[in-house]
């Protein structure tokens, strides 16, 4: 997108600012979410720490979140999005509230899922923000699926499908994609495609010319976007969520990132080239939103203020999910089935 | 009216009353390989009654989805066998969505598994995985053996807030019954099918008949046998076994899916941790269902079979019995 006149210009920066501080956010978020998963679990070979606050994996979206940020600022409240394990950032550019989020990372009743799903399953259905899943692939039905009751419902909702490029080869990519096209649902599917599957770079994995390429050979019109470039991903992401609203039928991104933290947070990623993780950096999302606001006219005060109010806003939510308590160890017997309840042996 | 028609009459009144319930599946627009979807295609139109690709994993997913998002959906899995293909979309998304969420969503689902050795259909469309779902917390847990209880128990499950796995079984499609509206089963719920007073019996699905028929036999020999189909596995109807079991002072479980680790010695254990008494299962042996006639029949409890098996518990217990 292409501004030149200084209104454009302002406008175009204003518009930059507002993705930024999402991304901003997300990174607050993450960062300090990494900070209290310190020996957060056994593996990779780290030991685990029983103090650690944030327990479990915890997956990081950290120089990803142009693509959470771009996706969704097309997206209304009332819009559907399932996402991965790899969750925080789409939860809180879908709406969700950071506290709510830490409180759940943190194990704590005030969570979003009163502590009982933690990173990988967090989850905010009043923004219609699905759940994070921690089985690769497994949110595409279900975000198919919501897209058709949608689509029967007579609900002019759309549903945005998050996952990675690993999880293109799991069967219900393939079935997913099939359905949402012969039912011409109104789903974005968006691979967030950071090279790795784990500890494994995902192309030696990967026959064929990939993700764009699989979504066309089932009838999906699909674009590849810079996914470091928050107005490129906001830009493809407008266009491909106009055609959907307009009745389009199912629309694919192929968003282009990278991994820059390990797989988990306890993760060094030992098994690949420092030099790849450097120059990867090079394009951080933050950063060169950064360098493009500056050049669009906006103050870098404006900047460092939309970087400091993110940090606030994240302190507090730590802050709030340090001071809450657990969940009731009576909470372990609710919300599992009424049929039954009670019977637990 | 036969059991399939049952089940569809069921549905048809489901879909009439309520909008939400949509039915999804292969091969459910021509109604069913198995009867059981006839004619609702034409009358709800097909978007209501979806024919789907062979996507297993996508059908259940989706209708977690659905489910999820203001639908009632019912979803057609052919045979248990085959929703092994959707094991994850069971048993991690539809069974654990509410719980692992804090409650925010609820998955109001009716999947069929039909269940059950099946003339001649070998080891991939023969198999009862009854115990597998039990098993899982957030599943209820349903196996109808006659027509009556097919429509009441699916008009039940329909209704139901949580995802139900409903299990009908192949050979009994084609059985006939009294088919009384409305519906009068609730989830939970077993029923006494036969009075008895030396033996509790308990069974479900195409085994009850079984059980009938070795129980009518067993009591022109003198033996009362009290036979409880159980008709939803999970949450089992605790209470009514017990009450039973109590009275008669023995508990037989018998089922014809695979008796190591059945459904069967849970209930066959309880008995004995709550009361004491003595207890006996009768199941599958552990081999796959062959598909030579006289290998099927190896992988079924016939009735003379489990005639003979209530005998031998009758005097095994009653030898138990004199010896304390
Ligand atoms: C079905 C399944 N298989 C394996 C795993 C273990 N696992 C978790 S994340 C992951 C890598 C997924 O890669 P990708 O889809 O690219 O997502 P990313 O982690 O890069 O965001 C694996 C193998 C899993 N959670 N689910
Ligand atoms: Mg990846």
């Amino acid at each position: 997108m292409q501004a030149s006149t200084p209104a454009a210009n302002a406008s175009h920066g204003e518009h930059l600012l507002s993705l930024y501080r999402t991304m901003a956010r997300i990174r607050a978020f993450e960062n300090a979410a990494e900070e209290a998963s310190r020996g957060s679990v056994a593996a990779f070979g780290a030991t685990s720490d029983a103090a650690a606050l944030v327990r479990g994996p915890l997956h990081l979206s950290t120089g990803q979140e142009a693509v959470a940020a771009g996706v969704c600022a097309n997206l209304a409240r009332s819009d559907y999005l399932t996402s991965t394990h790899r969750g925080h950032g789409h939860t809180l550019a879908k709406g969700a509230d950071t506290t709510a989020m830490m409180c759940e990372l943190f194990g704590r009743a005030a969570g979003s899922n009163k502590g009982k799903g933690g990173s990988m399953h967090i989850a905010d259905f009043g923004v219609g923000m699905l759940g994070a899943n921690g089985v690769v692939a497994a949110g595409i039905p279900i975000a198919v699926g919501a897209a058709h009751s949608a689509k029967i419902r007579g609900s002019r909702a759309i549903v945005a499908c998050f996952f990675g490029d690993g999880a293109i080869n799991r069967g219900p990519f393939l079935e997913g994609l099939n359905w949402a096209k012969i039912f011409e649902l109104p789903v974005l599917f968006v691979c967030e495609d950071n090279r790795y599957s784990a500890t494994t770079a995902t192309d030696a994995m990967t026959a064929g010319e990939g993700a764009a390429a699989r979504a066309r050979g089932i009838g999906l019109p699909a674009e590849t976007v810079d996914g470091n470039d928050v107005l490129a991903v906001d830009a493809a992401a407008r266009e491909l969520v106009a055609r959907i609203r307009a009745g389009g039928g199912p629309q694919f991104l192929h968003a282009l990132t990278y991994r820059v933290k390990g797989h988990v947070s306890v993760d060094a990623a030992a098994y690949r080239d420092q030099g790849e993780v450097e120059q990867a950096l090079e394009s951080d999302p933050l950063k060169l939103a950064g360098q493009r606001l500056a050049a669009l006219g906006i103050a870098a005060g404006r900047i460092a203020a939309a970087d400091a109010e993110a940090r606030a806003e994240i302190e507090a939510a730590v802050a709030a999910a340090h001071a809450a308590r657990p969940p009731e160890p009576a909470e372990a017997y609710a919300d599992i089935q009424d049929t039954g309840a009670g019977q637990w042996r | 009216m036969n059991y399939a028609q049952a089940a569809c009459q069921a549905l048809a009144e489901a879909m009439r009353a309520d909008a939400r319930v949509v039915a999804l599946g292969e091969d459910v627009g021509t109604g069913g390989v198995f009867g059981q979807y006839r004619g609702l295609q034409q009358e709800f139109g097909a978007a209501r009654v979806i024919d789907t690709p062979i996507s297993e994993a996508t059908i259940m997913g989706a209708a977690v989805g659905m489910a999820l998002t203001g639908l009632r959906p019912v979803v057609e899995m052919r045979v248990v066998d085959f929703a092994l293909c959707a094991i994850d979309e069971i048993v991690n998304q539809a069974a654990k969505n509410r719980y692992m969420f804090g409650g925010q969503g609820r998955v109001p689902l009716v999947a069929r598994l039909p269940i059950g050795i099946w003339s001649g259909s070998a080891a991939q469309h023969s198999q009862s995985l009854e115990a597998w779902f039990a098993h899982i917390p957030g599943l209820v847990v349903v196996a109808p053996a006659t027509p009556q209880d097919n429509y009441s128990l699916l008009t039940a499950a329909i209704a139901c807030g949580d995802p139900v796995v409903y299990m009908e079984h192949k050979e009994l499609w084609g059985m006939q019954g009294e088919v009384a509206a409305p519906s009068s089963a609730a989830l939970g719920q077993a029923r006494v099918a036969r009075a008895g007073s030396d033996m509790t019996l308990v069974t479900w699905s195409r085994m009850l008949h079984t059980a009938l028929a070795a129980a009518e036999q067993a009591a022109q020999q003198g033996l009362s046998v009290e036979v409880i189909d159980l008709r939803t596995i999970w949450p089992w109807d605790r209470e009514l076994v017990l009450e039973s079991a109590a009275r008669t002072r023995r508990l037989l479980v018998a089922h014809e899916s695979v008796q190591a680790a059945g459904f069967g010695a849970e209930i066959a254990a309880t008995a004995a941790e709550e009361l004491g008494i003595p207890v006996k299962r009768v199941g599958g042996a552990r081999i796959p269902v062959g598909y030579a006639r006289a290998l099927e029949d190896a992988a079924r409890i016939s009735a003379p079979q489990l005639l003979q098996e209530i005998k031998l518990f009758a005097n095994g217990a009653d030898r138990r019995r004199s010896m304390a």
